[in-house]
């Protein structure tokens, strides 16, 4: 059976990042993606990056999956695996999967775990009409195939997905009705809120959707008030004409993978779901198995990219290795995500990484 | 307009009128306003800035100028991931400003338009007269516009709209 020092399901941000580390450390990758080209999400994030120089920030996530692919495609320590699905784990390490619909099977000395996350449905009267989307379909149309997916939008989500669709929304000529949030703050960062604002675009805090309205496809949305329980005010139903309805409620971390490769898994719900157990360097409790990106913990993709290079680097050491400039780079990365972390901003991860922190052996 | 940042996305006039400079400096050439209220682990700003005036111990500290050692270039416009930068040149005289901004929709103004001038909440606050339109590579899709408004518009005008 084919073998490889490192195997690698997930080619975004934390994929690409980890494949290269590991190879830049010598050893055999094998990175796989079930898309045409690896780079995840970033291929439609069209806006510039927040962070420091290190991790390229003021720079566009279409011009960073750039650089990353190229990096990836002349390093000759890289395999990429495209089309690619993988569809078990087995306890000694073997990954089975299909790579464009053959079905193959691999050994790996570590595998990195980078799937990512799937967006979080919300539950509302004819949520299955055409023209109601998610967030992440509506930034494919617009940003990978040039298509506008509507003309009077409501986005409903004032997170920071929410808020940076809304704005490439206007980018891409369409109106934005309204962005909801039924929490009573804007969740995502307030200069995003603020763009969208200049542009007028309103925002309802404590406001949800109720219904969908149309018959064939949508035609409007029914509003309405939310309590501090979450509970919808009888009574202040209210409706807006607009022709698509964006959903932008979250992230969940797509774990399947994990599950089968035996690791402890948790709910943590500041971290977004399900996630795994892991020490620093984020090896989880499956011998050899890592994890890195939006799997780990829903987050920014810088911190992603960060938790690759951390992940990749260290699958490299414990396959031999263990040079004591890896060694130091290795502190580098995980400084560099304590100190991204170690805001405000970065409150709700800390608290949660606490819960979730594999306690070292002895 | 009601509630706060939080809520509505758009800083009061007591937030904005906290990082404008002494009346000496204001009066003396253009200057920097970083309308960044919220701590995040970012700056570009600083890192950007060619005269090395704007401080931030920690990534995740709101960025601190040295209003002194800024030249009101507008460098930390183009390169601020928030769109929270910028420049404000209240020595034009006849009862005018210059408020340049990062821009990034299509169509580009052109020099000389006269268009609407929008509030923080895109609602129309007066005429703006484009003065300056910069769009380079290096800027990279995100240009930098300056407009001439009433000076009364100081805290409202942010944006504009081409037709």
């Amino acid at each position: 059976m084919k073998f490889s020092d490192v195997v690698i399901i997930g080619g975004g941000p934390a994929g690409m990042s980890a494949a290269l580390a590991a190879a830049e450390a010598g050893v055999r990758v094998t990175m796989m993606d079930r898309f045409s080209e690896p780079g995840g999400q970033l291929v439609k994030q069209t806006h510039r990056f927040f962070g420091s120089e290190h991790e390229r920030a003021g720079t566009r996530g279409i011009e960073i999956v750039e650089i990353l692919r190229k990096q990836i495609e002349e390093n000759p320590l890289i395999e990429v695996k495209k089309n690619t699905d993988v569809l078990g784990i087995y306890s000694d390490r073997v990954i089975t999967f299909e790579e464009d619909h053959v079905y193959g099977r691999m050994t790996a000395g570590k595998i990195i775990i980078a799937t990512g996350a799937s967006e979080k449905m919300l539950q509302f009267e004819n949520n299955d009409l055409p023209g109601v989307y998610g967030a992440g379909a509506v930034q494919t149309l617009m940003n990978v195939y040039g298509i506008q997916p509507g003309q009077r939008v409501l986005m409903i989500g004032a997170g920071n997905i929410g808020l940076i669709v809304s704005y490439q929304l206007l980018q891409a000529g369409a109106q934005v009705a309204a962005i909801v949030e039924a929490a009573p703050r804007i969740g995502g960062y307030k200069v995003h809120a603020s763009k969208v604002r200049r542009f007028g675009v309103p925002i309802y805090t404590k406001t949800t959707i109720k219904a969908a309205l149309g018959d064939h496809r949508v035609t409007g949305a029914v509003l309405a008030d939310m309590d501090d329980k979450f509970q919808i005010i009888p009574g202040t139903e209210r409706e807006i004409e607009v022709d698509t309805i964006c959903i932008a409620v979250g992230l969940a971390p797509l774990s399947e993978l994990l599950v089968h490769s035996g690791a402890e898994m948790h709910y943590v719900p500041q971290l977004g779901g399900f996630v795994p157990v892991r020490d620093e360097y984020l090896e989880t409790t499956a011998p050899g198995v890592y994890v890195a990106g939006d799997v780990s913990c829903i987050e920014e993709a810088t911190a992603a990219m960060l938790e690759g290079s951390i992940a990749g680097v260290s699958a490299a050491i414990a396959s031999g290795m263990n040079r004591p400039e890896l060694i130091a780079k290795r502190e580098e990365f995980v400084e560099q995500l304590a100190i991204l972390r170690s805001g405000a901003a970065g409150k709700k991860i800390r608290d949660g990484l606490k819960l979730i922190a594999r306690r070292e052996q002895n | 307009m009601t509630g706060t940042l939080e809520s509505t996305g758009i800083a009061s006039r007591e937030m904005f009128e906290k990082l404008l400079p002494s009346p000496e400096r204001r009066a003396r050439g253009p200057y920097i306003v970083m309308e960044c209220y919220e701590e995040i682990p970012c700056n570009p700003c600083s890192t950007s800035c060619p005269f090395h005036a704007v401080h931030m111990d920690n990534i995740n500290d709101l960025p601190q100028c040295d209003i002194d050692k800024c030249t009101g270039c507008g460098s930390c416009v183009g390169r601020c991931p928030g769109l929270a930068c910028f420049v404000i040149d209240e020595t034009v005289g006849d009862g005018k400003v210059k408020i340049t901004f990062p821009y990034e929709m299509v169509p580009l103004p052109a020099v000389g338009d006269q268009v609407d001038a929008l509030g923080r909440d895109g609602e129309v606050v007066g005429k703006a007269e484009i003065v300056r339109v910069l769009s380079t590579e290096k800027l990279d899709h995100t240009s930098i516009i300056t407009m001439l408004v009433d000076k009364e518009l100081l805290y409202d005008a942010r944006n504009i709209r081409c037709e």
